[in-house]
Protein backbone atom coordinates (compact mmCIF):
# COMPACT_ATOMS: atom_id res chain seq x y z
CA UNK A 1 0.00 0.00 0.00
CA UNK A 2 2.45 2.35 1.04
CA UNK A 3 4.27 1.88 -2.23
CA UNK A 4 1.08 2.32 -4.72
CA UNK A 5 0.63 5.61 -2.49
CA UNK A 6 4.51 6.45 -3.41
CA UNK A 7 3.38 5.49 -7.49
CA UNK A 8 0.59 7.62 -7.48
CA UNK A 9 2.17 10.85 -5.96
CA UNK A 10 5.27 9.96 -8.29
CA UNK A 11 2.60 10.20 -11.07
CA UNK A 12 0.42 13.29 -10.05
CA UNK A 13 4.05 14.93 -9.69
CA UNK A 14 4.93 14.21 -13.77
CA UNK A 15 1.62 14.93 -14.66
CA UNK A 16 1.38 18.13 -13.08
CA UNK A 17 5.16 19.18 -14.40
CA UNK A 18 3.51 18.68 -17.94
CA UNK A 19 1.57 21.46 -17.73
CA UNK A 20 3.53 25.04 -18.05
CA UNK A 21 2.21 28.58 -17.62
CA UNK A 22 1.63 29.93 -21.21
CA UNK A 23 0.91 33.24 -22.64
CA UNK A 24 -2.56 33.13 -23.43
CA UNK A 25 -2.01 35.12 -26.38
CA UNK A 26 0.45 33.19 -27.87
CA UNK A 27 -0.62 30.29 -30.22
CA UNK A 28 -0.50 26.63 -28.55
CA UNK A 29 -1.26 22.93 -29.74
CA UNK A 30 -0.45 20.75 -32.45
CA UNK A 31 -0.13 20.05 -35.72
CA UNK A 32 0.13 16.66 -37.64
CA UNK A 33 1.30 17.54 -41.55
CA UNK A 34 1.91 13.84 -42.78
CA UNK A 35 2.40 13.08 -47.27
CA UNK A 36 4.88 13.64 -50.05
CA UNK A 37 8.29 11.98 -49.09
CA UNK A 38 9.51 14.41 -51.47
CA UNK A 39 9.07 17.20 -49.79
CA UNK A 40 9.42 15.89 -45.95
CA UNK A 41 12.93 17.02 -45.29
CA UNK A 42 12.06 20.73 -46.63
CA UNK A 43 8.69 20.14 -44.46
CA UNK A 44 10.85 19.73 -41.37
CA UNK A 45 13.05 21.80 -41.71
CA UNK A 46 10.21 24.77 -41.95
CA UNK A 47 8.55 22.96 -39.08
CA UNK A 48 11.90 23.50 -37.28
CA UNK A 49 11.97 27.26 -37.74
CA UNK A 50 8.40 27.74 -37.34
CA UNK A 51 8.67 25.98 -33.77
CA UNK A 52 11.45 28.40 -32.83
CA UNK A 53 9.27 30.89 -33.19
CA UNK A 54 6.23 29.58 -31.62
CA UNK A 55 7.43 27.45 -29.10
CA UNK A 56 4.08 26.21 -27.94
CA UNK A 57 2.86 24.79 -30.96
CA UNK A 58 4.02 21.21 -31.69
CA UNK A 59 4.81 20.39 -35.29
CA UNK A 60 5.01 16.10 -36.22
CA UNK A 61 5.61 15.59 -39.77
CA UNK A 62 5.72 12.35 -41.21
CA UNK A 63 6.19 11.21 -45.12
CA UNK A 64 4.80 8.25 -46.70
CA UNK A 65 4.12 9.36 -50.09
CA UNK A 66 1.24 11.76 -51.12
CA UNK A 67 -1.61 9.59 -51.44
CA UNK A 68 -0.75 8.72 -47.41
CA UNK A 69 -1.04 12.60 -47.01
CA UNK A 70 -4.17 13.04 -49.12
CA UNK A 71 -5.49 9.42 -47.94
CA UNK A 72 -5.33 10.62 -43.80
CA UNK A 73 -6.99 14.20 -44.82
CA UNK A 74 -9.94 12.42 -46.09
CA UNK A 75 -9.81 10.03 -43.42
CA UNK A 76 -9.47 13.55 -40.94
CA UNK A 77 -6.39 12.05 -39.47
CA UNK A 78 -3.70 15.12 -40.17
CA UNK A 79 -3.81 18.51 -40.54
CA UNK A 80 -2.06 19.56 -43.39
CA UNK A 81 -1.48 16.97 -46.50
CA UNK A 82 1.67 17.56 -48.33
CA UNK A 83 1.47 16.47 -52.09
CA UNK A 84 4.04 16.68 -54.70
CA UNK A 85 0.73 16.19 -57.13
CA UNK A 86 -2.74 17.27 -57.01
CA UNK A 87 -5.57 15.62 -55.59
CA UNK A 88 -7.77 13.27 -58.32
CA UNK A 89 -10.82 14.12 -58.96
CA UNK A 90 -12.16 10.94 -57.61
CA UNK A 91 -10.31 11.43 -54.03
CA UNK A 92 -11.84 14.94 -53.63
CA UNK A 93 -15.45 13.55 -54.35
CA UNK A 94 -14.55 10.70 -51.93
CA UNK A 95 -13.16 13.55 -49.65
CA UNK A 96 -16.82 15.64 -49.91
CA UNK A 97 -18.34 12.70 -49.27
CA UNK A 98 -17.12 12.29 -45.91
CA UNK A 99 -17.12 16.23 -45.00
CA UNK A 100 -14.12 17.14 -45.92
CA UNK A 101 -13.27 19.80 -48.62
CA UNK A 102 -9.52 20.31 -49.90
CA UNK A 103 -8.29 23.61 -49.95
CA UNK A 104 -5.17 23.98 -52.53
CA UNK A 105 -2.29 26.25 -51.87
CA UNK A 106 0.93 25.91 -53.80
CA UNK A 107 4.35 26.13 -51.46
CA UNK A 108 7.54 25.57 -53.28
CA UNK A 109 8.24 24.06 -56.94
CA UNK A 110 9.85 21.07 -57.88
CA UNK A 111 11.62 19.32 -61.01
CA UNK A 112 11.48 15.43 -60.82
CA UNK A 113 15.06 14.59 -61.60
CA UNK A 114 15.97 11.61 -63.70
CA UNK A 115 18.90 10.36 -61.91
CA UNK A 116 21.42 7.31 -63.40
CA UNK A 117 25.21 6.06 -61.64
CA UNK A 118 27.60 8.52 -62.72
CA UNK A 119 29.98 5.87 -64.08
CA UNK A 120 26.80 5.96 -67.03
CA UNK A 121 28.44 7.83 -69.85
CA UNK A 122 24.61 8.57 -70.98
CA UNK A 123 24.27 12.48 -69.91
CA UNK A 124 20.82 13.53 -72.07
CA UNK A 125 17.40 12.27 -72.87
CA UNK A 126 14.43 13.28 -74.92
CA UNK A 127 10.73 12.80 -72.52
CA UNK A 128 10.37 9.56 -75.20
CA UNK A 129 13.18 8.01 -74.19
CA UNK A 130 12.38 8.07 -70.66
CA UNK A 131 8.91 6.76 -71.99
CA UNK A 132 10.61 3.90 -73.76
CA UNK A 133 12.55 3.02 -70.70
CA UNK A 134 10.20 3.06 -68.54
CA UNK A 135 7.27 1.24 -70.44
CA UNK A 136 10.28 -1.93 -71.55
CA UNK A 137 10.33 -0.64 -75.06
CA UNK A 138 14.05 -0.21 -74.86
CA UNK A 139 15.61 -2.93 -72.70
CA UNK A 140 19.54 -2.18 -72.78
CA UNK A 141 21.95 0.80 -72.60
CA UNK A 142 23.72 0.58 -75.74
CA UNK A 143 20.06 0.96 -77.54
CA UNK A 144 21.09 4.71 -76.20
CA UNK A 145 24.63 4.59 -77.45
CA UNK A 146 25.58 3.51 -73.70
CA UNK A 147 27.40 0.67 -72.13
CA UNK A 148 26.20 -3.14 -73.31
CA UNK A 149 23.77 -3.44 -69.78
CA UNK A 150 20.40 -4.10 -69.41
CA UNK A 151 18.31 -1.78 -67.84
CA UNK A 152 17.19 -1.36 -64.71
CA UNK A 153 14.63 0.97 -63.64
CA UNK A 154 13.44 1.98 -60.25
CA UNK A 155 10.44 3.63 -59.50
CA UNK A 156 8.93 4.84 -56.17
CA UNK A 157 5.84 2.73 -54.65
CA UNK A 158 1.77 3.97 -55.67
CA UNK A 159 1.65 6.13 -52.48
CA UNK A 160 3.83 8.31 -54.17
CA UNK A 161 3.17 11.29 -55.68
CA UNK A 162 6.26 11.78 -58.05
CA UNK A 163 5.36 8.26 -59.13
CA UNK A 164 1.88 9.61 -59.86
CA UNK A 165 3.13 12.51 -61.89
CA UNK A 166 5.86 10.19 -63.33
CA UNK A 167 3.37 8.03 -64.78
CA UNK A 168 1.23 10.97 -65.91
CA UNK A 169 3.88 12.85 -67.70
CA UNK A 170 6.66 9.96 -68.66
CA UNK A 171 4.77 6.98 -69.30
CA UNK A 172 1.50 8.16 -70.58
CA UNK A 173 2.93 11.05 -72.09
CA UNK A 174 0.73 13.47 -70.53
CA UNK A 175 -2.31 12.01 -72.42
CA UNK A 176 -5.05 11.30 -70.08
CA UNK A 177 -6.80 8.53 -71.74
CA UNK A 178 -3.97 6.78 -72.06
CA UNK A 179 -3.79 2.99 -70.32
CA UNK A 180 0.46 2.79 -70.16
CA UNK A 181 1.71 0.90 -66.86
CA UNK A 182 4.92 1.09 -66.14
CA UNK A 183 6.74 -2.03 -67.46
CA UNK A 184 6.17 -4.58 -64.64
CA UNK A 185 10.12 -5.32 -64.25
CA UNK A 186 9.95 -1.88 -62.77
CA UNK A 187 11.36 -2.11 -59.13
CA UNK A 188 8.64 -0.42 -56.45
CA UNK A 189 11.26 1.20 -53.85
CA UNK A 190 9.95 2.60 -50.59
CA UNK A 191 11.51 5.92 -50.54
CA UNK A 192 13.56 8.36 -52.67
CA UNK A 193 16.49 7.79 -50.38
CA UNK A 194 16.19 3.86 -51.44
CA UNK A 195 16.61 5.35 -55.01
CA UNK A 196 19.50 7.02 -54.14
CA UNK A 197 21.84 3.61 -52.90
CA UNK A 198 20.36 1.47 -55.46
CA UNK A 199 21.09 4.05 -58.58
CA UNK A 200 24.98 4.96 -56.71
CA UNK A 201 26.00 1.05 -56.17
CA UNK A 202 24.17 0.26 -59.94
CA UNK A 203 25.77 1.18 -63.35
CA UNK A 204 22.51 -0.09 -64.98
CA UNK A 205 19.96 1.50 -62.66
CA UNK A 206 17.83 4.65 -63.74
CA UNK A 207 15.39 6.46 -61.10
CA UNK A 208 13.67 9.16 -60.57
CA UNK A 209 12.83 11.69 -57.93
CA UNK A 210 12.35 15.08 -56.56
CA UNK A 211 15.31 17.62 -57.16
CA UNK A 212 15.70 17.86 -53.20
CA UNK A 213 17.44 14.41 -53.92
CA UNK A 214 19.91 14.82 -56.10
CA UNK A 215 23.73 15.25 -54.98
CA UNK A 216 26.71 14.00 -56.34
CA UNK A 217 26.47 10.59 -55.55
CA UNK A 218 24.11 10.28 -58.33
CA UNK A 219 23.96 11.92 -61.90
CA UNK A 220 20.93 14.25 -62.89
CA UNK A 221 20.27 13.55 -66.48
CA UNK A 222 19.11 16.70 -69.08
CA UNK A 223 15.65 16.18 -70.42
CA UNK A 224 14.37 17.67 -73.54
CA UNK A 225 10.80 17.88 -74.49
CA UNK A 226 11.32 19.28 -78.00
CA UNK A 227 14.55 20.12 -79.12
CA UNK A 228 16.34 21.62 -76.28
CA UNK A 229 17.90 19.47 -73.30
CA UNK A 230 17.48 21.62 -69.83
CA UNK A 231 19.49 20.05 -66.47
CA UNK A 232 16.93 20.29 -63.68
CA UNK A 233 18.08 23.17 -62.04
CA UNK A 234 16.84 26.26 -59.73
CA UNK A 235 16.23 28.32 -63.38
CA UNK A 236 15.04 25.99 -65.38
CA UNK A 237 12.26 24.61 -63.41
CA UNK A 238 11.25 28.33 -62.28
CA UNK A 239 11.20 29.75 -66.29
CA UNK A 240 9.23 25.95 -66.68
CA UNK A 241 12.20 25.00 -69.26
CA UNK A 242 12.58 22.09 -67.31
CA UNK A 243 10.02 19.42 -68.78
CA UNK A 244 9.36 17.55 -65.75
CA UNK A 245 8.96 20.59 -63.50
CA UNK A 246 5.62 20.75 -60.81
CA UNK A 247 4.23 22.58 -58.13
CA UNK A 248 4.26 21.33 -54.71
CA UNK A 249 1.15 21.57 -52.57
CA UNK A 250 -0.52 21.92 -49.30
CA UNK A 251 -4.06 20.92 -48.73
CA UNK A 252 -6.12 21.97 -46.14
CA UNK A 253 -9.87 20.66 -44.53
CA UNK A 254 -11.72 23.75 -45.55
CA UNK A 255 -9.76 27.22 -45.27
CA UNK A 256 -6.75 26.67 -42.76
CA UNK A 257 -7.53 28.62 -39.80
CA UNK A 258 -5.84 29.18 -36.36
CA UNK A 259 -2.19 27.37 -36.14
CA UNK A 260 -2.82 25.99 -39.10
CA UNK A 261 -2.96 29.08 -41.13
CA UNK A 262 -0.23 30.24 -38.76
CA UNK A 263 1.57 28.09 -40.57
CA UNK A 264 1.05 27.76 -44.24
CA UNK A 265 1.42 31.60 -43.52
CA UNK A 266 4.86 30.76 -42.12
CA UNK A 267 5.70 28.58 -45.69
CA UNK A 268 4.66 31.10 -47.47
CA UNK A 269 7.03 33.80 -46.15
CA UNK A 270 10.42 34.55 -47.08
CA UNK A 271 12.31 32.27 -44.01
CA UNK A 272 9.75 29.71 -44.52
CA UNK A 273 10.57 29.88 -48.55
CA UNK A 274 14.14 29.33 -47.79
CA UNK A 275 13.96 26.39 -46.17
CA UNK A 276 12.50 25.33 -49.36
CA UNK A 277 15.54 26.45 -51.43
CA UNK A 278 18.01 25.19 -49.13
CA UNK A 279 16.69 21.80 -49.36
CA UNK A 280 17.26 22.06 -52.96
CA UNK A 281 13.72 23.00 -54.17
CA UNK A 282 12.50 25.94 -56.00
CA UNK A 283 10.70 28.81 -53.61
CA UNK A 284 7.50 30.72 -55.74
CA UNK A 285 9.26 34.04 -56.34
CA UNK A 286 12.78 34.39 -57.42
CA UNK A 287 13.25 37.54 -55.27
CA UNK A 288 11.75 36.12 -51.97
CA UNK A 289 15.27 34.35 -50.60
CA UNK A 290 17.63 36.83 -51.98
CA UNK A 291 16.60 40.06 -50.06
CA UNK A 292 17.33 37.66 -47.10
CA UNK B 1 -8.85 -22.73 4.91
CA UNK B 2 -11.42 -20.86 3.49
CA UNK B 3 -9.82 -17.77 2.49
CA UNK B 4 -7.05 -20.20 0.51
CA UNK B 5 -10.08 -21.87 -1.51
CA UNK B 6 -11.53 -18.87 -2.36
CA UNK B 7 -8.44 -16.76 -3.56
CA UNK B 8 -7.66 -20.25 -5.56
CA UNK B 9 -11.08 -20.02 -6.85
CA UNK B 10 -10.45 -16.61 -7.98
CA UNK B 11 -6.75 -16.69 -9.04
CA UNK B 12 -8.13 -20.11 -11.51
CA UNK B 13 -10.92 -18.85 -12.71
CA UNK B 14 -7.84 -15.43 -13.67
CA UNK B 15 -6.12 -17.99 -15.39
CA UNK B 16 -8.64 -19.44 -17.41
CA UNK B 17 -10.10 -16.13 -18.44
CA UNK B 18 -6.76 -14.87 -19.62
CA UNK B 19 -6.56 -17.95 -22.11
CA UNK B 20 -10.15 -17.56 -23.65
CA UNK B 21 -8.94 -14.39 -24.06
CA UNK B 22 -6.49 -14.90 -26.66
CA UNK B 23 -8.85 -17.17 -28.01
CA UNK B 24 -11.61 -14.68 -28.45
CA UNK B 25 -8.87 -12.13 -30.19
CA UNK B 26 -7.64 -14.70 -32.87
CA UNK B 27 -11.32 -15.55 -33.32
CA UNK B 28 -12.58 -11.46 -33.57
CA UNK B 29 -9.40 -10.77 -35.98
CA UNK B 30 -10.55 -13.80 -38.01
CA UNK B 31 -13.83 -12.04 -38.55
CA UNK B 32 -12.40 -8.57 -38.50
CA UNK B 33 -10.40 -9.75 -41.37
CA UNK B 34 -12.94 -11.62 -43.26
CA UNK B 35 -15.03 -9.00 -42.85
CA UNK B 36 -13.59 -6.19 -44.80
CA UNK B 37 -12.53 -8.79 -47.43
CA UNK B 38 -16.24 -9.68 -48.18
CA UNK B 39 -16.85 -6.00 -49.08
CA UNK B 40 -13.99 -6.25 -51.68
CA UNK B 41 -15.94 -9.78 -53.42
CA UNK B 42 -18.96 -7.96 -53.19
CA UNK B 43 -17.35 -5.45 -56.02
CA UNK B 44 -14.62 -7.71 -57.30
CA UNK B 45 -14.56 -11.22 -58.56
CA UNK B 46 -12.85 -13.70 -56.16
CA UNK B 47 -11.74 -15.71 -58.63
CA UNK B 48 -10.01 -12.97 -60.48
CA UNK B 49 -8.53 -12.07 -56.89
CA UNK B 50 -7.55 -15.46 -56.25
CA UNK B 51 -6.18 -16.75 -59.72
CA UNK B 52 -5.00 -13.06 -61.29
CA UNK B 53 -2.06 -12.35 -62.70
CA UNK B 54 -1.80 -8.65 -62.18
CA UNK B 55 -1.85 -6.38 -59.15
CA UNK B 56 -2.43 -2.94 -60.55
CA UNK B 57 -4.07 -1.34 -57.33
CA UNK B 58 -4.27 2.04 -58.50
CA UNK B 59 -4.98 1.74 -61.84
CA UNK B 60 -8.09 1.82 -64.43
CA UNK B 61 -9.63 -0.32 -63.49
CA UNK B 62 -7.60 -1.61 -60.60
CA UNK B 63 -6.68 -5.49 -60.93
CA UNK B 64 -5.90 -7.06 -57.52
CA UNK B 65 -4.41 -10.30 -59.23
CA UNK B 66 -2.75 -12.14 -55.62
CA UNK B 67 -0.98 -14.85 -57.63
CA UNK B 68 2.45 -12.74 -57.99
CA UNK B 69 2.11 -11.94 -54.66
CA UNK B 70 1.75 -15.21 -53.19
CA UNK B 71 4.41 -16.57 -55.56
CA UNK B 72 6.79 -13.85 -53.99
CA UNK B 73 6.42 -15.23 -50.45
CA UNK B 74 6.49 -18.87 -51.31
CA UNK B 75 9.51 -18.31 -53.30
CA UNK B 76 11.09 -16.25 -51.17
CA UNK B 77 10.13 -18.65 -47.89
CA UNK B 78 11.13 -21.44 -49.41
CA UNK B 79 14.62 -20.46 -50.38
CA UNK B 80 14.99 -18.92 -46.85
CA UNK B 81 13.99 -21.99 -45.06
CA UNK B 82 16.13 -24.04 -47.63
CA UNK B 83 19.64 -21.93 -46.61
CA UNK B 84 18.27 -22.18 -42.86
CA UNK B 85 17.40 -25.37 -41.92
CA UNK B 86 20.93 -27.18 -42.72
CA UNK B 87 22.66 -24.55 -40.45
CA UNK B 88 20.33 -24.58 -38.06
CA UNK B 89 19.59 -28.03 -37.31
CA UNK B 90 23.06 -28.56 -37.76
CA UNK B 91 23.83 -25.90 -34.98
CA UNK B 92 21.22 -27.24 -32.70
CA UNK B 93 23.39 -30.45 -33.16
CA UNK B 94 26.10 -29.19 -32.40
CA UNK B 95 24.79 -27.16 -29.15
CA UNK B 96 22.84 -29.98 -27.50
CA UNK B 97 25.43 -32.81 -28.67
CA UNK B 98 28.93 -32.29 -29.50
CA UNK B 99 30.07 -28.94 -27.50
CA UNK B 100 31.92 -28.29 -24.33
CA UNK B 101 29.91 -26.70 -22.06
CA UNK B 102 31.94 -23.27 -22.38
CA UNK B 103 31.73 -23.01 -26.42
CA UNK B 104 27.48 -24.08 -25.61
CA UNK B 105 27.28 -21.26 -23.07
CA UNK B 106 28.47 -18.85 -25.80
CA UNK B 107 26.86 -20.14 -28.82
CA UNK B 108 23.20 -19.91 -27.07
CA UNK B 109 23.89 -16.52 -25.95
CA UNK B 110 24.89 -15.55 -28.95
CA UNK B 111 22.04 -17.27 -31.00
CA UNK B 112 19.73 -15.19 -28.46
CA UNK B 113 21.53 -11.99 -30.02
CA UNK B 114 20.98 -12.58 -33.18
CA UNK B 115 17.29 -12.95 -32.18
CA UNK B 116 17.34 -9.29 -30.71
CA UNK B 117 18.35 -7.73 -33.94
CA UNK B 118 15.83 -5.57 -35.37
CA UNK B 119 14.40 -6.52 -38.74
CA UNK B 120 15.22 -2.57 -40.08
CA UNK B 121 18.85 -3.32 -39.04
CA UNK B 122 19.00 -6.28 -41.30
CA UNK B 123 16.95 -4.28 -44.10
CA UNK B 124 19.47 -1.76 -44.07
CA UNK B 125 22.47 -4.41 -44.35
CA UNK B 126 20.72 -5.81 -47.02
CA UNK B 127 20.76 -2.75 -49.20
CA UNK B 128 24.07 -1.18 -48.43
CA UNK B 129 26.10 -4.23 -48.61
CA UNK B 130 24.25 -7.67 -49.33
CA UNK B 131 22.79 -6.42 -52.05
CA UNK B 132 25.63 -4.73 -54.16
CA UNK B 133 27.71 -7.99 -53.18
CA UNK B 134 25.20 -10.36 -54.70
CA UNK B 135 24.78 -8.05 -58.09
CA UNK B 136 28.59 -8.20 -58.23
CA UNK B 137 28.80 -12.08 -57.49
CA UNK B 138 25.80 -12.97 -59.90
CA UNK B 139 26.45 -10.28 -62.36
CA UNK B 140 22.43 -8.90 -61.75
CA UNK B 141 21.39 -6.34 -63.30
CA UNK B 142 20.03 -5.62 -59.69
CA UNK B 143 20.79 -6.40 -56.24
CA UNK B 144 17.15 -6.08 -55.17
CA UNK B 145 16.02 -9.38 -55.37
CA UNK B 146 14.08 -12.76 -54.08
CA UNK B 147 17.81 -14.10 -52.92
CA UNK B 148 18.69 -10.83 -50.85
CA UNK B 149 15.51 -11.10 -48.90
CA UNK B 150 15.88 -15.06 -48.42
CA UNK B 151 19.28 -14.78 -47.06
CA UNK B 152 18.32 -11.65 -44.61
CA UNK B 153 15.04 -13.71 -44.02
CA UNK B 154 17.19 -17.02 -43.31
CA UNK B 155 18.98 -14.82 -40.68
CA UNK B 156 16.27 -14.05 -38.79
CA UNK B 157 14.53 -17.89 -38.61
CA UNK B 158 17.82 -19.44 -37.36
CA UNK B 159 17.41 -18.72 -34.14
CA UNK B 160 13.90 -19.70 -33.83
CA UNK B 161 14.53 -23.29 -35.86
CA UNK B 162 17.73 -23.53 -33.46
CA UNK B 163 16.15 -23.09 -30.06
CA UNK B 164 13.40 -25.70 -30.71
CA UNK B 165 15.70 -28.38 -32.10
CA UNK B 166 17.77 -28.11 -29.71
CA UNK B 167 15.14 -28.44 -27.16
CA UNK B 168 13.95 -31.42 -28.74
CA UNK B 169 17.01 -32.97 -29.29
CA UNK B 170 17.94 -32.67 -25.41
CA UNK B 171 14.14 -34.27 -25.06
CA UNK B 172 15.20 -37.55 -26.48
CA UNK B 173 15.81 -40.12 -23.75
CA UNK B 174 19.41 -40.48 -22.26
CA UNK B 175 19.05 -44.29 -22.47
CA UNK B 176 18.23 -44.18 -26.39
CA UNK B 177 22.01 -42.61 -26.97
CA UNK B 178 23.62 -45.22 -24.16
CA UNK B 179 21.62 -48.30 -25.86
CA UNK B 180 23.58 -47.10 -29.30
CA UNK B 181 26.51 -46.75 -27.51
CA UNK B 182 26.33 -49.92 -25.44
CA UNK B 183 25.91 -51.71 -29.44
CA UNK B 184 29.22 -49.82 -30.53
CA UNK B 185 27.64 -46.98 -32.50
CA UNK B 186 30.19 -43.86 -32.98
CA UNK B 187 29.14 -40.77 -31.76
CA UNK B 188 28.04 -39.47 -34.96
CA UNK B 189 26.06 -42.74 -36.08
CA UNK B 190 24.51 -42.20 -32.42
CA UNK B 191 23.56 -38.92 -33.39
CA UNK B 192 22.63 -39.66 -36.72
CA UNK B 193 20.74 -42.64 -37.29
CA UNK B 194 19.34 -42.24 -33.16
CA UNK B 195 18.75 -39.38 -31.73
CA UNK B 196 18.08 -37.26 -34.69
CA UNK B 197 14.96 -39.51 -36.22
CA UNK B 198 14.15 -39.67 -32.35
CA UNK B 199 13.78 -35.76 -32.22
CA UNK B 200 12.10 -35.25 -36.00
CA UNK B 201 8.78 -34.21 -34.77
CA UNK B 202 10.23 -31.71 -33.21
CA UNK B 203 12.52 -30.26 -35.62
CA UNK B 204 9.73 -30.16 -38.27
CA UNK B 205 7.96 -28.14 -35.80
CA UNK B 206 10.89 -25.89 -34.95
CA UNK B 207 11.31 -26.23 -39.52
CA UNK B 208 7.29 -24.82 -39.24
CA UNK B 209 7.60 -22.27 -36.42
CA UNK B 210 10.74 -20.89 -38.59
CA UNK B 211 8.66 -20.82 -41.95
CA UNK B 212 5.74 -19.31 -40.07
CA UNK B 213 8.00 -16.66 -39.02
CA UNK B 214 9.68 -15.84 -42.30
CA UNK B 215 6.48 -15.58 -44.33
CA UNK B 216 4.93 -13.42 -42.16
CA UNK B 217 8.15 -10.99 -42.28
CA UNK B 218 7.85 -7.28 -43.54
CA UNK B 219 10.37 -4.97 -42.65
CA UNK B 220 13.04 -6.75 -44.14
CA UNK B 221 11.38 -8.04 -47.89
CA UNK B 222 9.81 -4.89 -48.23
CA UNK B 223 13.40 -2.64 -48.19
CA UNK B 224 15.13 -5.39 -50.37
CA UNK B 225 13.75 -7.54 -52.70
CA UNK B 226 12.72 -4.87 -55.30
CA UNK B 227 8.93 -5.29 -54.97
CA UNK B 228 8.13 -5.89 -59.01
CA UNK B 229 4.81 -6.82 -58.88
CA UNK B 230 5.33 -9.64 -61.38
CA UNK B 231 5.46 -13.70 -61.29
CA UNK B 232 9.33 -14.25 -60.62
CA UNK B 233 10.98 -16.67 -63.14
CA UNK B 234 13.86 -17.32 -61.00
CA UNK B 235 14.70 -15.95 -57.11
CA UNK B 236 17.46 -14.01 -58.59
CA UNK B 237 14.57 -11.89 -59.56
CA UNK B 238 12.54 -8.44 -58.15
CA UNK B 239 9.82 -9.55 -56.17
CA UNK B 240 7.00 -8.47 -54.15
CA UNK B 241 5.70 -10.41 -51.33
CA UNK B 242 2.01 -10.45 -49.76
CA UNK B 243 3.14 -8.63 -46.67
CA UNK B 244 5.58 -5.99 -48.33
CA UNK B 245 2.34 -5.14 -50.26
CA UNK B 246 -0.13 -4.56 -47.29
CA UNK B 247 2.72 -2.47 -45.70
CA UNK B 248 4.07 -0.63 -48.40
CA UNK B 249 0.16 0.28 -49.90
CA UNK B 250 -2.08 0.56 -46.39
CA UNK B 251 -0.84 4.31 -45.83
CA UNK B 252 -2.34 5.50 -48.66
CA UNK B 253 -5.50 3.97 -49.23
CA UNK B 254 -9.25 5.60 -47.98
CA UNK B 255 -10.66 3.74 -45.95
CA UNK B 256 -13.82 1.75 -47.20
CA UNK B 257 -12.03 2.14 -50.70
CA UNK B 258 -11.75 -1.63 -53.05
CA UNK B 259 -7.92 -0.82 -52.81
CA UNK B 260 -8.26 -0.66 -49.10
CA UNK B 261 -10.57 -3.92 -49.14
CA UNK B 262 -8.36 -5.72 -51.30
CA UNK B 263 -5.11 -5.08 -48.88
CA UNK B 264 -7.26 -6.89 -45.96
CA UNK B 265 -8.37 -9.43 -48.77
CA UNK B 266 -4.44 -10.31 -48.85
CA UNK B 267 -3.93 -10.11 -45.04
CA UNK B 268 -6.83 -12.69 -44.50
CA UNK B 269 -4.40 -14.97 -47.17
CA UNK B 270 -1.72 -14.13 -45.12
CA UNK B 271 -3.45 -15.24 -42.14
CA UNK B 272 -4.53 -18.37 -43.50
CA UNK B 273 -1.46 -19.07 -44.71
CA UNK B 274 0.45 -18.59 -40.99
CA UNK B 275 -2.67 -20.20 -39.39
CA UNK B 276 -2.06 -23.45 -41.42
CA UNK B 277 1.58 -23.22 -41.15
CA UNK B 278 1.28 -22.94 -37.19
CA UNK B 279 -0.90 -25.39 -36.96
CA UNK B 280 1.23 -28.30 -38.58
CA UNK B 281 3.97 -27.13 -36.20
CA UNK B 282 1.91 -27.43 -33.56
CA UNK B 283 0.53 -30.83 -34.44
CA UNK B 284 4.08 -32.01 -34.83
CA UNK B 285 5.04 -31.10 -31.44
CA UNK B 286 2.24 -32.64 -30.07
CA UNK B 287 3.19 -36.01 -31.30
CA UNK B 288 6.85 -35.15 -30.40
CA UNK B 289 5.77 -34.73 -27.03
CA UNK B 290 4.21 -38.33 -26.99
Amino acid sequence: MKHGCLIILALSLIIAGCKEIVDPNEPTGFLQIKGSDTMVNAVQMVSEEFMKKYPHVFVAVTGGGSGVGIASLINKTCNIAAASREMKPKEIEMANKRGVLPKEIVVAFDGVAVVVNSKNPIDRLTISDLHKIFTGEIKNWSELGGKTLSIVTLSREVSSGTYEYFKEEVVRLGDKKSKKEFSPQTLLLTSSQAIVEEVSNNESAIGYMGMGYTSNRTKALMVSKNSEYYPPDVENVQKRTYPLSRPLYFYTNGEPEGITKLFIDFTLSPKGQEQFKETGFVPLKTDATEKN
Amino acid sequence: MLQKKISEYIIETLIKLSGLIVIGFVFLIFIFLLKDSLSLFGVYNISSFLFGTHWEPVSEPPKFGVIPLLVGSVYVTLIAILICVPIGVGTAMFIAEVAPPSIKHVLKASVEILASIPSVVLGFIGITWLGPFLKTTFYLPTGMCGLTGSLLLSFMALPTIISISEDAIVGVPKNYKEAAYGLGATRWQALWRIILPAASSGIIAAIMLGVGRVIGETMVVLMVTGNSPVIPASILQPLRTLTATVAGEMGETVSGSDHYFALFAVGLVLFIITFLVNFSAESFLRRARK
